[in-house]
């Protein structure tokens, strides 16, 4: 009787998160399906079309210029992240004094808003006078126009994808203090240099949360948009900086085209779940479960 | 200790309801709440929106039944179509023209045919440039707010240590100008005469600059004609004179629009495309610069676009199944009036759409040329985005080919035949389904 009571408690208590995901998740989720086989402006009513969003996209010249440009982004932004977050990791995990200083200072970068981070950006990537151009000149070398040349827009944006490893670094630094100490002397005592005691013993006892952070950071980059949405609106120049959440917010808000948008959006979902199960199952035989 | 923890999570939620249900009261004091309350979204923001906000307390003062509630929102046409879709439009949206073809197809936006016809809302009170840009399929689908013309803004400093004392009339005579008032050293730009992408707000327009057009008026772009390519050609022509790196380069040198590091303030553009508001932001960041503004030269061979002008202006539209549309049509009725439009206009130092305007209204403007802005919007040749449903994406596409000119990525001539082949099937696909929505009645 109690049991049943409490139950019901609990579910009352959940009540409204329930209704939250119902309303703002499942029933948009549902809906934006249907409607990626409408022609749907958001104004009017939705129109049956059948498949021809999804025909048009695969023959649209502009959708193929972002998948390149997102996937040649979350290609290099990723891996790039991943072994800094790491590297910071484990810098941070060593036994030095005023280490929580030094954590903090890493990890603040991440909290900066994405607006100010691209404003922020802005400033250190230009071409003329801008922090980096500054620095590369002081050392004899010419810095490029970072924020114009069509070569360079892609790269500048993959550099900035490194000042947010904040939150991958700090999971990365949680797994790192949990790996066992017994195992490090254990292999120490074996005669491994540190190298070794790396490659066989903590990036093994790491590999859930590589994995974790492999696949955050899958979704992430393929969703990449309010940092070149501001920095170059429209994907300028020439859009090099065009990326799949740019066209399809362009797509839904300025085109009115949200039953086109919608294709996309479930285009896009498709692919980060196909690519997630492949990188899952790639990485299985390498990740190690300490309890398993 | 524990009934009192079994109290906070209800007595949390009680006070929160009671401070939601205060705020609304707040922001509906009791003297105000007989009155039907109107809402009014504007994009506009700083001396703009405190402007308008006057003529709104005026209307609000000036009689006891409708309350207009102002409210300034960022990406407010953004927002206008959420609302919109969702079925609680505001009454009334500041958007500007481009985008009444879009909002009017949906049909999102009130035909103002009837009010105009009963409030003496006629093509002969207003400036023709200004009234033209309302209509849409042969009905007035909007009112205007603020008007502006754009010209060309010349740093007279610039142009009299190259030998010039006037502003170009002709496209051939500014590019004579440009090429003797540019200046590069080492194989870098030290100073620009002039720039196609510098700001850049307008690249659809450089096509109707040399006489072309963007649309044949019904269903057919035509981008790939003889006026637009030579147009194109044009623009290309300052990256093959000057070098697309270098352009590139001097470009990253320029601060934000508002700013004193902007191009044209700081010195680093001789002449630049600008609307009438350029006035402001010169007071403002270089008081001390020495302009003068001209409608932008014509091509030599076509004396008949002299004094043409991009006309750019903010529009107000009465969204479809508000709740208040004869109170939205009666706070309309006093900003159309002459004495709160110039009010608005003179605050946000613009010229008046009204054909008729007071001697205070110029004695008051501090700007020398608004009366050049003013006379612009009389012209035959004014010049006005394509009233295309597709208007935002055709716009992309047309910025994007400018790009791949300017970087000589690629020709002029595959730009334009790109465009053309981009956006007609896309056009062809809008009209298409929007005649089949008409005939099904949705």
């Amino acid at each position: 009787m109690m049991r049943r009571k409490e139950s019901r408690a609990g579910f009352l208590f959940a009540l409204p998160w329930l209704f939250g995901l119902v309303a703002f998740m499942f029933y948009p989720l549902l809906m934006s399906l249907y409607y990626s086989f409408c022609d749907y402006s958001a104004l009017r009513s939705p129109v049956w079309i059948g498949t021809d969003n999804y025909s048009e996209l695969f023959h649209d010249e502009v959708f193929w210029i972002c998948v390149k440009n997102t996937l040649l982004y979350a290609c290099f932004s990723l891996p790039l992240s991943m072994v800094i977050a790491i590297g910071l990791a484990m810098l941070l995990n060593t036994n030095v004094k005023g280490m929580t200083v030094y954590r903090t200072i890493f990890f603040i970068p991440s909290l900066v808003p994405m607006v100010s981070l691209a404003m922020l950006w802005l400033w250190i990537l230009n071409g003329d006078y801008g922090v980096l151009n500054t620095a590369l000149a002081s050392i004899g070398i010419k810095g490029p126009n970072w924020l114009s040349d069509v070569a360079w827009t892609k790269p500048a944006l993959i550099l900035m994808s490194v000042w947010g490893v904040g939150n991958a670094m700090l999971i990365f630094l949680a797994s790192l203090q949990d790996v066992p100490t017994s195992l490090l002397e254990a292999s120490e005592l074996d005669g491994a240099s540190a190298w070794q005691k790396t490659r066989n013993v903590t990036l093994p006892m790491i590999s859930p949360v590589i994995q974790f952070n492999m696949v955050m950071g899958i979704i992430g980059s393929l969703q990449v948009f309010a940092i070149p949405f501001v920095m170059f609106p429209g994907g300028i120049p020439a859009r090099s900086t065009y990326f799949y959440a740019m066209y399809l917010y362009d797509s839904a808000f300025n085109y009115s085209r949200m039953g086109y948008a919608s294709a996309m959006g479930w285009i896009l979902f498709v692919v980060i779940l196909l690519l997630t199960l492949i990188a899952l199952k790639l990485s299985n035989k390498h990740v190690h479960y300490g309890g398993v | 200790m524990s009934k009192l923890s079994d109290l906070f999570l209800p007595g949390l939620i009680s006070l929160s309801l009671l401070a939601l249900v205060g705020t609304e009261l707040r922001s509906h004091p009791k003297d105000d709440a007989t009155r039907t309350h109107i809402a009014v979204w504007v994009g506009w923001s700083g001396f703009e929106y405190d402007t308008f906000q006057s003529v709104v307390n005026d209307y609000n003062k000036s009689q006891n039944k409708i309350f207009v509630d102002l409210l300034s929102i960022t990406g407010n046409s953004t927002k206008t179509l959420i609302s919109t879709s969702a079925g609680v439009p505001p009454e009334i949206s500041l958007l500007s023209a481009a985008e009444i073809p879009q909002f009017a197809d949906a049909g999102a936006i009130e035909v103002l045919d009837d009010a105009c016809r009963q409030r003496g809302w006629t093509q002969d009170k207003y400036v023709p440039g200004y009234w033209d840009v309302l209509q849409y399929q042969g009905h007035t689908m909007a009112l205007p707010a603020t008007p502006s013309t754009v010209a060309l803004y010349c740093n007279t400093d610039i142009l009299k240590r190259s030998g010039y004392d006037k502003p170009p009339e002709t496209i051939e005579e500014m590019d004579k100008m440009v090429d003797k008032i540019t200046k590069v050293e080492d194989g870098k730009v030290k100073l620009a005469g002039f720039l196609p992408a510098e700001p850049g707000w307008w690249p659809w327009g450089w096509g109707p600059y040399f006489g072309g057009s963007l649309w044949d008026g019904k269903s057919k772009i035509t981008m790939n004609t003889p006026e637009n390519l030579q147009a194109m050609k044009w623009v290309e022509s300052f990256s093959k004179r000057f070098g697309p790196a270098q352009i590139q380069s001097y470009r990253s040198g320029f601060g934000v629009f508002a700013s004193p590091e902007n191009a044209f303030l700081a010195d680093k553009v001789a002449m630049e495309v600008q609307g009438v508001w350029m006035h402001n932001f010169i007071q403002k960041y270089n008081p001390k610069l020495k302009w003068v503004a001209s409608p932008f030269p014509y091509p030599k061979d076509r004396p008949d676009m002299k004094g043409h002008t991009i006309v750019d202006q903010d529009i107000f539209v009465l969204l479809k199944n508000c709740r208040h549309r004869e109170e939205a049509i009666d706070f309309l009725a006093y900003v159309q009036s002459q004495g709160p439009m110039e009010k608005l206009c003179l605050g946000q130092k613009k010229s008046s759409p009204l054909r008729v305007k007071s001697p205070e209204f110029w004695a008051k403007q501090d700007n020398p040329s608004i009366r050049l802005f003013d006379d612009m919007a009389y012209s035959k040749s004014c010049i006005s985005t394509p009233k295309l449903g597709i208007w935002p994406e055709y716009s992309a596409e047309i910025s994007n080919a400018l790009d791949e000119v300017s970087l000589l990525q690629k020709s002029p001539e595959d730009a334009l035949k790109a465009i053309d082949e981009r956006i007609q099937p896309k056009l062809d696909q809008y009209l298409n389904r929007l005649e089949k929505r008409r005939t099904a009645g949705k």
